[in-house]
């Protein structure tokens, strides 16, 4: 330990590289700041953390230092309360106000700013600025991101997340002096998929949630639980927030060890479909004129408890709902009538992820020791497209590489411009072997290009090379040989190499193959990681529960012993041949639980509405195993119930168990626990619903939440009690404990003078650092110890091209892929348009221009989509949008072909021969919020006007 | 478009440069040499000539003042408005400059002969006050001088 002394006083400090305003911070001090981010580093921008620093005991002058720019020093003496540092630091935000609009009644970053925040800490209190401010004409920067410039103070942070962290290059800083613009060289959306991290990033209200801007609402009228993100098998931690019955937003929850401070826009802004007018809201059942009218849950529950009684039913369960959810399922069906609601091939997948994760010696990489590593190879995965955040840790991953080399200048490693200047064009190896170009290309040391089976030849060759007692791939190319050998030599040289493969690359010989890779690292002596993304927020724990696929309860009801099939939140048209999800709904009984109005629940006998993660508390496992607990947020007004709550009463009402098996969560938890092993820490996941901070629950409001009492008063003028939550230790009240929660119960970030979201270095042990407490979430999985796996040898041959066929490979997009986000209206704006890509020397062979429709033929399904000509996708392979709404689900890869239609379409560019049930296409951007009517204030007339002094885009006229 | 000879000078300047992006000031300069500003569909051309996104290009481009991002006329007057000049009497020049060509500085004039800027230094401390038309810079300025050299520029 080293000694600080602050204000005289002496403070134990951990030795290190640490610059002294994250020392002050971590030790509870409230030092101003504003360009300083935990992740982003100290460029000394912003001059807002000064302190005094004294050379020793007699030194009462001292000198006026930039805490963030200082590294700390045993023995150091310094002064945060210093009357000249304090009154410099209040200097500063005066200059820094002095364009600042004071709009924070209409701003929606208003009540949890940290310019309002820091305004305050350093006491500036008296506007003395009387005169014109600059003004900035505002971009439309799509549909997640408000763009409100003038309050801007010039931090610079929003560009060093996007364009430094996140790889972001639309969007840059314009002009100079006191004329500094951030945005994009034109109107449009932010390209960047990381860009609502500038909501959070930004200090103040330049960059705000849009999504919110229909239903805003401040920060202390919120209710808030903590939740996990259900939009990819990540499971970033996010903040859920509600008011009125509506969920209102979602922010990043801290985790160290998965996403750490960030979210993915998918994340970040899919959540809207909780409030989608498709929502299913009360039980509904098919009456004997076809009609379905909504009825009571007894009336319901009876309905079912009367056909499941036959004892004739299966259950299909959820890769996206609840382990509680799919175990109750199995539970009211019996476990050798349950099957997964994935098709067999993908359910094959995850469990080879799983049994790499079990038999294996890599462990699984979580997002942030992904972001430590120092060499990557990408096998077959588009991991932007699956699995945003991976990518966004990735970018990490290769700038190792400039730390180091600036680390031997002597660069202390939070000094990040000087890491920037130091590195320049420095990047960690990083190896990217995919079929199609990847938005993580520019990252990439070398690409290769292949179809998957060729994909998968070049990762065992890759192994191969680093440990020739691994398989060997006959008739490898040379070329192909010696890329693989640069690849091996370059992950060699890494001290912690990762290898991620997925089971989006639509090859079953990718993960052996990338497994291979990454055992013959460890055999090298190189303690490598994998990580494996996975389709859906709980594939891999639905996939921990024993069961067939979809195939194989089809293949249960054609044997005759089935009349009832009760399908858990699960869509079966996006998941199988329209033809066999209707063969499966056409058992005598169908009942569905879910979210949101699908095909599925359109031919289903009895409807019963499913609480979302925002309804409902429950347990998702990550693509690592990590099991982690996501708390209901409201409690909806309608018929609305946990699925799991529903499968109880079925099970009582069936005959099944005499009592309720669970009354609540921790009942479920202990059941699941005591019915499989790798379930037996799932009650550590989070503390029980007994859990008492001082005796007290944990209220989701915050002190301040407002209306209480007037919000139901047009129903009844009595306040209602507040609902009582049986499942968790939070309450739905303002009533409880304020402090500081375990981290897993974490419902907000707030301390006293810090109102926005960071005052979460208030909940860290040292800022950027753990959360003081238990780490939330629990992994499940542990590689054996001292396992030696003999390698995969099953060496795939090389890809065949077809004469006039094409290989079909499932093209994923991080907007409109996913099913629950695609329903929210910003993601599904940036939805792309259903497009076939086909080779680019290929469509020039057949003449085929960009945007030319063609007929695509896979299966029996026949579909007319315009043509997308990529350069580097190979020839003999095409890809198709998955799971893209409106698109008929196809088995891919699978073989097709792709002919020339001779009768001109009907309908629009890609219209759709077979087309889905109609339901299935109500979310068409056309139902997306008109965009903002964004504030285009005119230039004042008193501004200099300029075409020196950087004519920014606030002053540009953009000649039409 | 960039014109065969711009892309012909910055192919030029690019092999002066490890990194093409290092180029992008001497890009954005013989552009603006070539059409006297750089537009919106030049800054994206010398975006894809240097493999930049326009905004990489467009925040150089705006930060320095000398590159144009809006049309101007054919001669650009640069009047220093800096304390050596401010002290010998450059306000008035600037106003009698404004007055005489009827635009506000910053602005152009109807007939496109003029843009008038104020500049922050022209070095020419020693000889103020001083403004500088295209190349050429003048010094010593009186009100009377003013008139005459406006004639010069048509």
């Amino acid at each position: 330990m080293i000694t600080v002394y602050v204000e005289n006083q002496p403070y134990p400090v951990e030795p290190g590289d640490r610059n002294l305003l994250a020392v002050c911070l971590s030790l509870g001090f409230d030092l101003p700041y504003f360009c300083w981010h935990p992740a982003l580093h100290s460029v000394g921008a912003c001059r807002q953390c000064a302190v005094k620093l004294f050379k020793d005991e007699s030194d009462t002058q001292g000198r006026l230092i930039m805490a963030c720019m200082t590294p700390v020093k045993d023995g150091m003496r310094i002064s945060i309360a210093d009357p000249e540092a304090a009154a410099f630091r209040a200097g500063v935000v005066e200059w820094l106000m002095v364009n600042h609009p004071h709009d924070c009644p209409v701003c929606d970053e208003g009540g949890e700013c940290h310019l309002q925040d820091m305004t305050v800490m350093t006491g500036h209190v008296r506007r003395r600025y009387r005169f014109t401010k600059r003004t900035h004409r505002n971009q439309d920067l799509g549909p997640f991101i408000n763009h409100e410039m003038n309050r801007c103070i010039q931090c610079y942070r929003c560009l060093r997340f996007y364009r430094d962290y996140a790889g972001g290059r639309d969007f840059d800083v314009m002009g100079w002096h006191d004329d500094v613009y951030f945005g994009r060289h034109a109107d449009g959306a932010l390209e960047n998929e990381f860009s609502g991290n500038l909501v959070e990033v930004c200090p103040t209200g330049v960059f705000t949630d849009k999504t919110m801007k229909p239903h805003p609402v401040r920060k202390w009228n919120l209710q808030t639980a903590p939740s996990i993100c259900v939009h990819c098998g990540l499971g970033c931690n996010t903040l859920a927030g509600e008011r009125y019955g509506k969920l209102r937003r979602i922010l990043s929850r801290y985790n160290p060890n998965v996403n750490g401070y960030f979210l993915c826009d998918r994340g970040r802004f899919g959540y809207e479909f909780v409030n989608s007018p498709r929502r299913l809201r009360q039980p509904c059942l098919r009456g004997a004129d076809g009609d379905r009218p909504a009825v009571g849950p007894a009336a319901a529950v009876a309905r079912v408890a009367g056909i499941i009684r036959g004892g004739k039913a299966i259950g299909i369960g959820s890769p996206r709902g609840s382990l509680e959810g799919n175990f109750a399922l199995r539970e009211l069906v019996g476990p050798d009538r349950f099957f997964h609601g994935v098709p067999d091939r993908e359910l094959e997948l995850v469990r080879l992820a799983l049994a790499l994760a079990r038999q294996g010696t890599a462990p699984l990489a979580s997002l942030q020791e992904a972001a430590a590593c120092d060499a990557v190879f990408v096998l077959g995965e588009d991991v932007t497209n699956t699995a945003p955040m991976l990518a966004l840790a990735l970018r990490q991953a290769v700038r190792h590489k400039p730390a180091e080399l600036a680390t031997r200048q002597r660069i202390h490693a939070w000094d990040s411009l000087a890491i920037r200047d130091a590195g320049q064009q420095a990047q960690g190896p990083c190896f990217i072997a995919t079929a199609d170009q990847t938005r993580l290309d520019d990252i990439a040391t070398a690409t290769y290009r292949a179809a998957p089976d060729d994909l998968a030849r070049l990762g065992f060759a890759v192994a191969h090379a680093l440990d020739p007692s691994s398989p060997d791939v006959p008739n490898l190319p040379p070329d192909l040989a010696a890329w693989a050998q640069r690849a091996a030599d370059g992950l060699k040289a890494g001290q912690r190499p990762l290898v991620v493969a997925g089971t989006g690359g639509a090859s079953a010989a990718l993960l052996p193959a990338a497994a291979n890779i990454a055992w013959a690292l460890i055999k090298a002596g190189r303690p490598a990681q994998l990580c494996l993304t996975v389709p859906e927020c709980n594939s891999l724990g639905s996939a921990l529960l024993d069961g067939g696929g979809l195939e194989s309860a089809l293949a249960a009801l054609r044997q005759g012993d089935v009349d009832t099939v009760v399908v858990l939140e699960n869509d079966l048209y996006r998941r199988l041949p329209a033809a066999a999800a209707a063969e499966l709904l056409a058992a005598r009984h169908v009942i569905v639980l879910d979210h949101l109005a699908t095909a599925t629940t359109a031919a289903a006998e009895v409807v019963l509405p499913a609480a979302t993660f925002a309804e409902s508390s429950g347990t998702l496992v990550n693509n690592e195993g990590r099991a982690q607990r996501f708390f209901q947020v409201f409690v909806p007004e309608d018929g609305i119930r946990a699925s799991w709550r529903w499968l109880a009463d079925l099970i009582v009402a069936a005959g099944r168990a005499p009592a309720a098996p669970w009354r609540n969560l921790d009942e479920l938890l202990s059941a699941l626990s005591a019915a499989m092993p790798v379930f037996k820490d799932l009650r550590a996941v989070a503390p029980p619903a007994d859990f008492r901070m001082d005796g007290q629950k944990i209220p989701r409001q915050p002190p301040r939440y407002s209306g209480r009492t007037a919000m139901t008063v047009h129903r009844d003028i009595h306040e209602p009690q507040p609902p009582d939550d049986a499942d968790t230790p939070l309450a739905f009240s303002m009533e409880g404990q304020p402090g500081h929660p375990p981290p897993a119960l974490i419902q907000r970030y707030w301390a006293p003078g810090w109102n926005s979201a960071q005052a979460l270095n208030k909940f860290q042990q040292e800022v950027g650092g753990p959360l003081q407490g238990d780490a939330p979430g629990r992994r499940l999985l542990a590689a054996a110890a001292g396992a030696a796996p003999p390698y995969f040898a099953d060496v795939p041959p090389a890809f065949a091209a077809r004469a006039g066929e094409w290989l079909f490979l499932p093209a994923h997009h991080i907007y409109g892929a996913e099913e629950l986000s695609s329903v929210s209206a910003g993601v599904a704006q940036r939805a792309p348009r259903p497009t076939v890509t086909v080779n680019d020397g290929e469509a020039e062979r057949l003449g085929w221009a960009e945007g030319r429709e063609v007929q695509v033929s896979v299966g029996d399904t026949v579909q007319r989509l315009p043509v997308k000509r990529s350069a580097q996708l190979p020839a003999g392979v095409a890809a198709l949008p998955a799971g893209l709404s409106g698109q008929p689900w196809l088995p891919l890869p699978a073989w097709g072909k792709i002919s020339t239609p001779s009768i001109p379409p009907v309908g629009g560019a890609s219209a759709t021969l077979r087309s889905m049930p109609s339901l299935r296409s109500t979310s068409s951007p056309a139902s997306a919020p008109s965009a903002h009517s964004a504030n285009q204030a005119p230039v004042p007339p008193g501004r200099r006007p300029g075409l020196q002094a950087g004519s920014s885009p606030s002053v540009r006229e953009v000649p039409a | 478009m960039l014109t065969e000879q711009e892309q012909q000078a910055i192919g030029e300047e690019l092999r002066h440069y490890p990194q093409p992006r290092a180029a992008v000031s001497e890009a954005l300069k013989i552009v603006q040499r070539h059409r006297g500003w750089v537009s919106d569909e030049s800054v994206r051309d010398i975006g894809a000539a240097l493999d930049l996104t326009p905004a990489e290009v467009d925040s150089v481009a705006t930060f320095y003042s000398m590159i144009f991002r809006r049309p101007v006329g054919r001669h650009v007057i640069l009047i220093c408005d800096s304390v050596s000049c401010w002290i010998m009497g450059a306000n008035p020049l600037q106003a009698h400059l404004a007055a005489t060509l009827g635009i506000q500085p910053g602005a152009t004039t109807a007939d496109g002969r003029f843009t008038l800027l104020p500049c922050a230094c022209l070095g020419a401390c020693d000889r103020a006050p001083a403004l500088m038309i295209d190349d050429d810079l003048h010094v010593d300025l009186t009100l009377e001088k003013l008139g005459e050299l406006l004639e010069k520029y048509a």
